[in-house]
């Protein structure tokens, strides 16, 4: 670069660190650390403290790559959504190929830096997992199938999988069931989502369920992924991951959240519209408390397992 | 002593420059903390095979 095009930035449009760090999704990865350090701590072996917190870090540093690289891909997407248009690629803050650089870098380093920390076998579920989200979601899925969000939500699925992974070294039943919660808990989620962010998917030409099949077919499927999330959730409690504080909340969420998929059922577009899809934002709402709230009793259960207090 | 005027494209990268600095100096200290916590690892499950021979 001359000195002749470094004048010539624009100024007010120089990306500054927040931009940079916004490229990362904090707000996904805030889901990926809990998710992954509950995974971590539900594991029946103890990690070194500074391993656990060094492992916790890449594994989010890792989410946080592929969601720099899924904007780098979806910079056209994103210019178009309502939702994703202040983002630092539609901005004019970070180029497209700065984000694309900056995903691949730090994809490699916390994958080996996991690796280094923990073991290599949660370093390739992490490399997997930046994979999937970025080749297989983004890149096919997403602009191809109205199933998008359901497989596309493995990718969100894997963290509490890796922190497992990165304690234990190996595989098991009970970190299956964590990976199945959020795979089967994302799409209610994100088609309540799509109920109510209505024109968004439609002007990015992005076939969601809603566009694809209509929002009667999503109403549905909402209340279909509802029911089998709650059967899951509630047998989870029965391993040993579960106990009696992981049923109480699970009994009690599932239960709201069947009657808000139930309400969503019920509903037609009309009704919706007069108040502003009010029982779909708070199905939304209510699906973000859900899932800390099961992960968060997961991690209760680890912490009384662990000082061998028994409750009942 | 003169010092020459700074730049104002610093002066206008400096949040980032800094930002930027203390991320390589945190990334540092991990790798440090890391690497004493797997090496005493390895010095004390070696003695402890040492003893249990």
């Amino acid at each position: 670069m001359s000195d002749a095009s470094l004048h010539n930035v624009t100024h007010e449009n120089e990306a500054q660190f927040g931009d940079y760090f916004a490229l990362l999704k904090p707000r996904v990865m805030t889901l990926v650390v809990f998710t992954a350090f509950v995974g971590l701590l539900a594991a029946p072996v103890s990690v070194h403290p500074f391993v656990g917190f060094t492992a916790i870090l890449f594994i989010a540093l890792g989410g946080g790559a592929s969601g720099a690289l899924n904007m780098w891909y979806d910079a056209d997407i994103d210019a178009v959504m309502r939702r994703t248009k202040k983002r630092p690629i539609p901005a004019g803050k970070v180029t497209a190929d700065e984000a694309k650089a900056f995903g691949i870098a730090l994809s490699g380093i916390s994958v080996v830096m996991l690796g280094l920390a923990t073991n290599w076998y949660a370093a390739g579920l992490l490399a997997f997992t930046i994979f999937f989200y970025v080749v297989i979601y983004t890149m096919w899925l997403k602009r191809w199938t109205p199933q998008n969000i359901v497989i596309g939500g493995a990718a969100g699925a894997f963290p509490p999988m890796i922190g497992w992974l990165a304690a234990t070294g190996s595989m098991s039943i009970e970190a299956v069931l964590m990976f199945t919660l959020i795979f089967m808990w994302t799409p209610p989620h994100f088609w309540a989502l799509a109920l109510f962010m209505r024109n968004d998917y439609d002007d990015a030409e992005v076939p969601m369920l809603t566009v694809t099949h209509g929002r009667r077919a999503t109403r549905n499927h909402i209340l279909g992924y509802t029911v089998l999330l709650a059967v899951l959730a509630i047998a989870t409690g029965f391993t040993s991951i579960g106990g009696i504080f992981y049923l109480t909340v699970a009994i009690v969420l599932n239960a709201q959240f069947l009657w808000g998929a139930i309400k969503i059922w019920r509903r037609d577009e009309d009704a919706s519209e007069v108040d502003n899809f009010v029982v779909e934002r708070k199905f939304f709402k209510l699906s973000l408390l859900y899932l800390f709230a099961h992960f968060g009793a997961i991690l209760l259960e680890a912490g009384l397992t662990r000082y061998g207090i028994e409750v009942l | 002593m003169n010092f020459p005027k700074e730049h104002e494209l610093h002066q206008r990268r400096k949040g980032r420059n800094l930002g930027l600095g203390l991320v390589l100096v945190a990334f540092v200290a991990i790798v440090f903390g890391l690497t004493v916590v797997k090496v005493s690892g390895d010095i004390s499950g070696a003695i402890a095979g040492e003893v249990g021979r």
